[in-house]
Parts: C-alpha cells; structure tokens; sequence
C-alpha cells in the first residue's frame, strides 16, 4: 500500500516531526513526574505489516503495560503509550513510594496510577500537536490494559485494516538515563487524518 | 506434514494443517481465531479473522482472510481441496474480546463480539456446527489446534491454559 502519492520522503519527515513534537513535550511531562531527566529517541515512521507492530515492543505474545486513548476532533486516531513491566514498576515506586507491583499483580491505586500518567502524557502529547498544527484534537478517556502486545495493538489497526495489510506508525521510544527503553508512544492517525495533517502543516498533498 | 511441525498464521492470515502438525496464532485480542476440523483426515484449518464483513473494505487487493464473511468459505475450499467433506467438519473458535472498556462505545470499539457474530454467521452458511468456543472477555489470547487430536488449547496471561 502507498500511502503518499508524491514526496512520500518529505511527508514522513514531517510526521517524524510531528512525533518529535508531540513526544518531547510527553517526556518533559514524565520527566517532571519522575523528578528525573527521560531522553526519547528520534521518533521512527514507517509503514509495517501489522504483524511487525508487535514486534517493536517484543513480540505478540509479550506481556505489556499499555493506555490506550482514542483521539477525536479533526485528526482523528489511535494512541498507545507502553510501558515495559520492569520501568513501570520503578515509575510507581517513585510515585507511591513503595514498592510496587510484586509478581505483576497489580492493585487498583498502581492501575489507576499508571493510568493517571498515561493521561498526562498523552495530554501533553497531544496538545503540543494541536498547537502545532492548529487543529482541534482531545483525547478520550484513556483505557489500560496488562496484556498480549499483539492483542492490545490490533485495537488500533482497525481503522487501517479496511484498507490494507500495513498501518503507518509514529513510534518514539523513551529512555531513562542510558537505561534500556522505558517504554513506546505509539501514533497511528486513522488514514483519512493524514491529508489534515499535511494540509494544516502547509504540506502540498 | 510431519508431527511437532508448527505453522504460523499470521493476523489476517489462514493456514491449513495435517499429520500432527500444530497451526498457532498469538496475540488474539478482538480477532477471531476460528479453526476447522475433519477427524477422519486430522486435516485441520484456522484463520485469524481481524474484522466481520468485507463490505466495509476499501483496499485495492482484497485480503480475503481477513473477514469472517470472506475467510470462512476460503478456508473451507481450502480444506475440500485437501479431501475434507463438509458435512464431517467441526469448527472451534476463541477470541472476539473487548480489550478496552469505554463509555458509549461505538461500533469500533465493539469489534469482537461483532466479530464472533459474523464468524457464526458464516459458519451457519455452510452448516458447519461450532462444537466449542471461548470468546468474549477482555483479554488476549494465543491457540493452537493439534490436527493430530483436533485438540485446541487456548493460552491467555490471566488464565493460564485451556484446551477445548
């Protein structure tokens, strides 16, 4: 599937832009949660099968910390932010001040709590993008889950599963320190979004 | 086809398998893993079905595994090449959760039981009874169909395994 009729390279720079913003204000975010600097890698785009999807994040069968929120307003989509169980259980321990989360059991104020970020960083994700490209966007109310990768993202490629095989993915990978990666934030604009994303950015279509 | 072999299906993807070997797929979530079964040839077949009618499609090449409505008889055809007959075929399937709960849910979001009712649909179509299922919940889940046995186990993170 192609997705971009002409300057394909260019517009998937500018999505990788619209990541960089988007995730650089939700890490300043969690950062300021953690009381502690979080780096984010240069944010990724690309066009996957869906089975590849999972694999960013170990696999289909790999166990998850995931929020999902659904974007309404002009440009609509999906957002996940996926936490690895070990850098979730640091974040709650920092925030709760106890130790979290032991065997994976997790109680409902640590639920609610990671919850609770998932919805500041998303906010603070999504925000920036609407700044950026003056279009209204709010999320819902977000939704988390402690499951399968495979079966939590499926979620979001519905909206791209009528029209192919592939979904595009704006993936930022957040780091603590030189740790490993703490965690995704996952952007997969429904497919009829991007033509208002590029034309409020200026993009010729 | 040997025994221990184990063949992928990928989402939106069927397979079919015999001599003891496994067909699996991972990570179902609101898809449907349906499978068919002919005990007299331990022919086995499964599809991971990702949406319920192949009305709403709007891609170029359409993949016909991916719809209940499309996936059910490509999968029978491709089970009645092999010798299976219709008439000695059980189907088993799971998965069709609602991974995430929200307020005034829409269509989308009601994807897996909208999912298990279109498979069943289908199945009804061709007279194909569906002997067992483990659908619904809102929690992902791996299976496997031994076509050996017919035996098809189900994996999920919350409860462990199942074999129905």
């Amino acid at each position: 599937m192609s997705l971009f009729k002409n300057d394909s390279d260019f517009k998937m720079d500018v999505l990788r832009e619209v990541g960089n913003i988007g995730a650089g204000n939700a890490a300043t975010a969690l950062s300021t949660l953690l009381n502690k600097p979080v780096d984010m890698a240069v944010p990724t785009v690309s066009l996957l099968p869906f089975e590849a999807i999972a694999e960013r994040v170990g696999g289909s069968e790999a166990v998850v910390i995931a929020i999902f929120l659904r974007v309404d307003g002009d440009a609509p989509g999906n957002m996940f932010f996926i936490i690895n169980r070990e850098p979730a259980r640091r974040i709650l321990q920092g925030l709760l001040g106890f130790d979290a989360a032991e065997n994976d059991n997790y109680s409902e104020l640590e639920l609610s709590a990671l919850s609770e970020i998932g919805n500041i960083l998303a906010g603070s994700y999504l925000t920036s993008l609407a700044d950026f490209t003056g279009l209204h966007m709010s999320p819902t109310v977000p939704s988390l889950a402690v499951d399968m990768a495979g079966a939590i993202l499926s979620y979001g490629l519905l909206q791209f599963g009528t029209m192919g095989d592939d979904a595009l993915l704006i993936d930022t990978t957040f780091l603590e320190g030189q740790q490993e990666a703490e965690g995704h934030f996952f952007l997969i604009p429904d497919p009829e979004s991007f033509d208002k994303l590029f034309r409020a950015l200026g993009v010729p279509l | 086809m040997t025994e221990g072999t184990l063949i992928k299906v990928g989402m939106a993807d069927l397979n079919i398998a015999d001599g003891g070997a496994m067909l699996r797929t991972t990570g179902l979530g609101s898809c449907v893993g349906l499978t068919l079964y002919d005990p007299h040839l331990k022919l086995g077949g499964m599809a991971h079905i990702m949406l319920p009618s192949s009305d709403i499609a709007r891609e170029g090449q359409l993949n016909i595994a991916k719809y209940a409505d499309t996936a059910v008889p490509e999968l029978l055809q491709r089970m009645i090449s092999k010798g299976a007959v219709t008439g000695r075929l059980l189907a088993k399937m799971a998965g069709g959760a609602q991974m995430f709960a929200f307020m005034g849910g829409t269509d989308t979001m009601r994807i897996g039981p909208r999912n298990v009712e279109a498979t069943k649909l289908a199945l009804e179509r061709f007279e194909i009874p569906l002997v067992s299922e483990d659908t619904g919940g809102n929690y992902g889940r791996t299976v496997e169909l031994n076509s050996l046995t017919g035996v098809f186990s189900i994996r999920s993170v919350q409860h462990g395994v199942k074999e129905i």
